[in-house]
Parts: structure tokens; C-alpha cells; sequence
């Protein structure tokens, strides 16, 4: 690539600009601050110039256009492109209006606190509409999808049980093993019995696998939704007159309340397993007595407070899900947001009623 | 007239998708300063054509050469000197969803003029938004806010970002509303023009062919089975060719390109 040489000399009509070589983006920057730099009134002669893009020709319209700058010694070529930049001289805007900091991070607050309440009563307003699909069905049975709701058993509940089978089983080795450690200052490992029946009966077996739940299917919930919206399959559903509540929410929704106890069922039994695989091996209390201990010292209202929370839950994870996919507009990327948006409203949501149901369960005595 | 030395040139051409032949021994030249209009019936390998020329199908064998380098085979490195020296408008747009139509454009430049000063970026992004026939309120919006004509218009705009010689349009009147589709056949003709750009246009657009196309390749039993003028097409006898031209969109836009030029 030829260098751009210039020269600013002194002539009667002003100080001249010499240009020679190529002109283009790959000089824009230097040639700029030359042109900047070389004093007015200016003259730039393109005589030298073999190549010239539409960057270069903008640089030298634009100090024609604001300081005047004569131009001579302009090849066919030059002109036809200055010609056709001074044509697109139309300032376009580039950024989007900012505003003061202060009013930007207030206007941010309310706008999150706007977005936070309409969220909740956007999940409640999806609630009353699953609950009339619900109840349109029972009133005509026909309409229930029972091969899409089977569909969704198997995905929800069969697909994930090697997951959370395992996660479960390790669950419980864990909880043995840091309780192991601190019962044992006391002498009072056999204690560790109880702290993994209770804790993974009464609490974490649903929790965990609520939390499994929602990270494996609400947000597949939501991303299968999310794209039927943009490909505009639910507005198509719609106008053939198939309710998209109907054939797509309930299905899933049922699916979560009915698989989440059985789910959280069978992690309990996987965390106890693995509690007692760990006691054996670690703390040598036979399989026989670990199970006849944890008969002992779990009440049955653990067992019922645990699956009593299972479908409440699944219902949660559903509705997180399905209703952000329905809220996706617009773009492929929203899928993604919305999809987390799904996830983190589930496991928050699931959260908070669960410590609601801790304090409820105490209160009516079964602590 | 047009047409001076190849600034694309394609020999033997292979390329096949498992069991389905695409191209088999596929010959093409693009002329420098021209406009080219490939056709074809669907399937025939048009866009699988173009990705090959521009490196992101690799080809099962054949020679392409693209401004004179041997584009098979190249390091990424040796192929970005190229990829300088050439803009693509992708069927859809295929903006960047994350950023704004200005930032788009200014996308290629920062690549590869990392160093110059934003006020002068902004103007660059500023008159190619501009010169692409977008209105002045477009550079802050996100192209989920665009119309599909506008899209277009903001991917032609980060095509000729860089001041290309080479410019590759993928269907860009498909999608688009007559006075649309027209308006973006002038914009281009005239660009074509101001820029000495040579075109490669893939189309089935035939208002597009009989108006801004200065040679029509047409693919078809997975080779070029002939380039040349629309009036050299006619000359021809191979049934696709005619039915092409001939049927009842062709005659109604041989008829209204007459028209105007009358």
C-alpha cells in the first residue's frame, strides 16, 4: 500500500494539502488529524491520490463542508464518491438519548419495581387462566390430551430420575459424613441417624428435587413455549380454536404435580440409601439396625409434611415456566432470558413457600 | 461493455451433502464490475454456491479463486485479508440481535481498524446508514425494532462497511413488498455504480434479473448450465431456461422492465 505523503507549503491562495497513494480507512485516522492540524484557509489536492474509498472522500467532504477547504486536482472516480457521501450526509443518530445519571438510576429502580409487580400479577393472571383450563376440561373430559400428558411423565418424571437418583444418593452420603464428624465430639455418631432421616425426609429430599425439577424442565418448559411463540405455532393453535392453555399448560402442569411427589419420594428413599451405605462403611452400623433406627426416630407426619409440599411445588414450577414462555415476544434471545427468568422465579418462589410451610408445619405440632 | 479480468473464478466444483450431489464439476467466472444473477429452481445449490466462495462450506474439490488468491485451503489468518475486501448481505440480515444498527456497522471496522477515534467511527456509521437508504432515527435502534426491509438495509449497511470490491447479496428482495423490492433494486444498482462494486446476487426475484442483472448464471443439474445476458437465456433451448423466463412471471416482468425503459 503507497504511504499518503503530504506537504503543507504556502502559496498566495492558502496552505495546500498534498495527498498522494491511497486514501482509504486504513489512513482514516492519521490522515484526519493531518487535515485537523494543517491551518486554514486550506486547499487539499487529490492530484497524487491513485485510490480513494468512500472514508477517505468522507474526510475530505467533511472539511470542505465545515471549513471551507477548496478541492483540486479531483479524478472522475474522487468526485462520483464525494458526491455520493455528501448524498448520505445526513446525520443519522448513532446512540440512544441518555440522561443524567441520578434520573437514569431512579427511572431504572422504578422501572424494576413496575416490572416486579407486574410480573406477580401477570403469574397470577396465568393462574386463574391454567385453573379455567383445568376446569374446562373436567367439564368436557373429551378434551383431555392424555397423550400429551403421558408424553410429559415420562419427560418430567422418568427422564430425570437417573439425575436426581444420583444427586439424592450423594445428598445423603454428604449429610452423614459432616454430621458423622460433629456427633462425634460428643460420642453421639448414632445421632447421625437421625439427622439424615429428618432432614431428608422432612425437608430436603422435596427441596432438592424441586430444585432439580425447575432447573430440568420448567426451563424446557419455558424455552419450548418461548419458541412456539416466536414461530407463531401458538397464534396458529389459536385460530384453529385449540386453546393454548389447554393443550400446552395443563399437560405440563399436571405432569409436574403428579410426578414432583413421586420424584421427591424416590429421592428421599435414594438419600436415606445413601445415609445408610455411609453409615455402614464409615461408622460400621449394620443396614439392618440404620434402617430400624430411622423407623424409630422419623415421626410419620416428616414423611406427609415432605409430600405435602411435592405437588405445591410442582405447581409453582409449572406456572414460573409455562408463563414465561408465553410472555416471550420478538426475538430468539428473549427465549434465553425468559427461560432463566423461568428458573430463578421457580426456585425463589419455591424457596419462599417453603419456609412458609416450616413455620405452618410447627405451628399446627408437627415440629 | 463490462468486464474486464474474472475477480471470481470456480473450476470443478464439488460438493455433496452425504448421498445428495450439490455440484458436481461446476465452472463459473465473475466479471470485475458486474452484476451476476444466479438462479436456480429450489435446491439447486445456489446458497451452497455462495457459501462455498466465501469459505464457510469447504468444498469437496475444485479451485476457487476469489480477487486473484486461491481460497482453498487458506489459514484464517490469510483468509482474513480477503474477507477485508468483500461485504455479504445475508438472507435475513443476520444482524448482530445485541446491538444496535450503528454498532453493527461498526462491527467490521473495529476488527480491523482497532484504532480509530469513536467521533470519527460514529461519522463512518453515520453516512453508511445513510447511503444504505435508512432513515436517520435507525442507528440507535436494535434490529428486533426493524421492519424486514429496514434489516436488509442495516445488513447492506454492515456489508459496505469496509468499502468492498466484492459484494454478495443472498435473496434481498425476497421478503420484501414490490415498492420495497424495487426501491432496494435501485439503491443497489446505484451503489454498484458510485462504488464500482461487482455483485454476486443470488435472486429468484425476476423484476431484480430483467432490471440491475448485467449476466444470469442459471443452476441447474448441479453445474452453471449457462451465463450470459437475459436475451442470450432466451436464445437457448433447455426447457428450465425457457419455462424460467418464459412462463407467465417472466413475461410479466420482461413486459414491465420494457415499459419503464420505453
Amino acid at each position: 500500500m503507497a504511504a499518503t505523503e503530504q506537504s503543507s507549503d504556502t502559496e498566495e491562495q492558502g496552505n495546500v494539502f498534498r495527498c498522494t497513494g491511497s486514501l482509504t480507512i486504513a489512513r482514516a485516522a492519521s490522515t484526519a488529524r493531518e487535515i485537523a492540524a494543517a491551518p486554514d484557509p486550506l486547499i487539499i489536492d487529490l492530484s497524487g491520490v491513485e485510490r480513494l474509498d468512500t472514508v477517505g472522500a468522507w474526510l475530505i467532504y467533511r472539511s470542505v463542508r465545515d471549513r471551507g477547504a477548496k478541492v483540486r486536482g479531483a479524478s472522475r472516480e474522487a468526485e462520483k464518491l464525494m458526491e455520493q457521501v455528501a448524498e448520505a450526509d445526513k446525520p443519522a443518530k448513532i446512540r440512544p438519548d441518555q440522561r443524567p445519571g441520578m434520573i437514569r438510576m431512579l427511572d431504572e429502580i422504578g422501572q424494576a419495581v413496575y416490572d416486579f409487580g407486574e410480573a406477580l400479577y401477570g403469574l397470577l393472571g396465568f393462574f386463574g387462566a391454567t385453573l379455567i383450563g383445568f376446569a374446562s376440561i373436567v367439564r368436557q373430559p373429551k378434551r383431555f390430551r392424555l397423550n400429551a400428558v403421558v408424553q410429559r411423565f415420562d419427560v418430567v418424571g422418568v427422564r430425570a430420575l437417573g439425575i436426581i437418583g444420583l444427586m439424592s444418593f450423594l445428598i445423603g452420603v454428604v449429610i452423614g459424613q459432616q454430621g458423622a464428624v460433629q456427633l462425634q465430639a460428643f460420642g453421639a455418631e448414632i445421632y447421625t441417624i437421625n439427622l439424615i432421616g429428618r432432614l431428608t425426609i422432612r425437608e430436603l429430599g422435596t427441596l432438592m428435587t424441586a430444585i432439580m425439577v425447575a432447573g430440568r424442565s420448567g426451563s424446557a418448559f419455558a424455552a419450548q413455549l418461548g419458541t412456539m411463540k416466536i414461530t407463531e405455532e401458538i397464534d396458529a393453535m389459536r385460530t384453529i380454536g385449540v386453546s393454548p392453555v389447554e393443550a400446552l399448560v395443563v399437560p405440563r402442569m399436571l405432569a409436574s404435580i403428579i410426578m414432583m411427589p413421586l420424584l421427591a419420594f424416590y429421592a428421599m428413599i435414594m438419600s436415606i440409601a445413601g445415609g445408610g451405605v455411609f453409615c455402614w462403611i464409615a461408622l460400621d452400623i449394620p443396614p439392618l439396625t440404620f434402617i430400624q433406627r430411622i423407623r424409630e426416630v422419623v415421626p410419620m407426619y416428616d414423611l406427609y409434611v415432605g409430600l405435602i409440599k411435592a405437588p405445591v411445588f410442582g405447581v409453582i414450577i409449572a406456572l414460573a415456566g409455562c408463563f414465561q414462555g408465553m410472555q416471550v415476544e420478538g426475538n430468539s434471545e428473549e427465549v434465553g432470558i425468559r427461560t432463566t427468568n423461568a428458573v430463578v422465579q421457580a426456585i425463589f418462589l419455591v424457596i419462599v413457600i417453603d419456609a412458609v410451610f416450616a413455620v405452618f408445619f410447627s405451628s399446627v405440632g408437627w415440629g | 461493455m463490462k468486464g474486464g479480468e474474472a475477480i471470481i473464478t470456480i473450476r470443478g466444483l464439488d460438493n455433496s451433502f452425504g448421498e445428495q450431489i450439490i455440484h458436481r464439476d461446476l465452472d463459473l467466472d465473475v466479471r470485475r464490475g458486474e452484476i451476476l444473477g444466479v438462479v436456480g429452481g429450489s435446491g439447486t445449490g445456489k446458497s451452497v454456491l455462495m457459501r462455498s466462495i466465501i469459505g464457510l462450506q469447504i468444498p469437496e474439490a475444485g479451485d476457487i479463486e476469489v480477487l486473484g488468491e486461491n481460497m482453498i485451503g487458506r489459514s484464517e489468518d490469510e483468509a482474513k485479508n480477503i474477507r477485508r475486501r468483500w461485504g455479504i448481505l445475508f438472507q435475513n440480515g443476520a444482524l448482530f440481535s445485541t446491538l444496535t444498527v450503528a454498532e453493527n456497522v461498526e462491527v467490521p471496522i473495529r476488527e480491523y481498524f482497532p484504532f480509530l477515534k469513536p467521533p470519527l467511527l460514529d461519522e463512518i456509521a453515520s453516512f453508511k446508514i445513510a447511503m444504505s437508504g435508512l432513515p436517520a432515527d435507525a442507528g440507535p435502534k436494535y434490529p428486533s425494532e426493524l421492519s424486514g426491509g429496514m434489516r436488509k438495509r442495516a445488513g447492506l449497511a454492515r456489508a459496505l462497511a469496509l468499502d468492498p470490491e466484492l459484494l454478495f447479496l443472498d435473496e434481498p428482495t425476497a421478503g420484501l413488498d414490490p415498492i420495497g423490492a424495487a426501491n432496494f433494486d435501485e439503491l443497489i444498482e446505484s451503489l454498484q455504480k458510485r462504488l464500482d462494486l461487482t455483485v454476486f446476487l443470488i435472486t429468484h426475484d425476476l423484476d431484480t434479473l430483467y432490471e440491475i442483472c448485467d449476466r444470469v448464471a442459471v443452476l441447474a443439474d448441479q453445474k452453471v448450465i449457462a451465463i450470459g445476458t437475459i436475451a442470450e437465456l432466451l436464445a437457448m433451448d433447455h426447457p428450465w431456461i425457457q419455462e424460467y423466463f418464459n412462463g407467465p412471471r417472466g413475461r410479466a416482468a420482461a413486459g414491465s422492465s420494457e415499459r419503464r425503459e420505453a
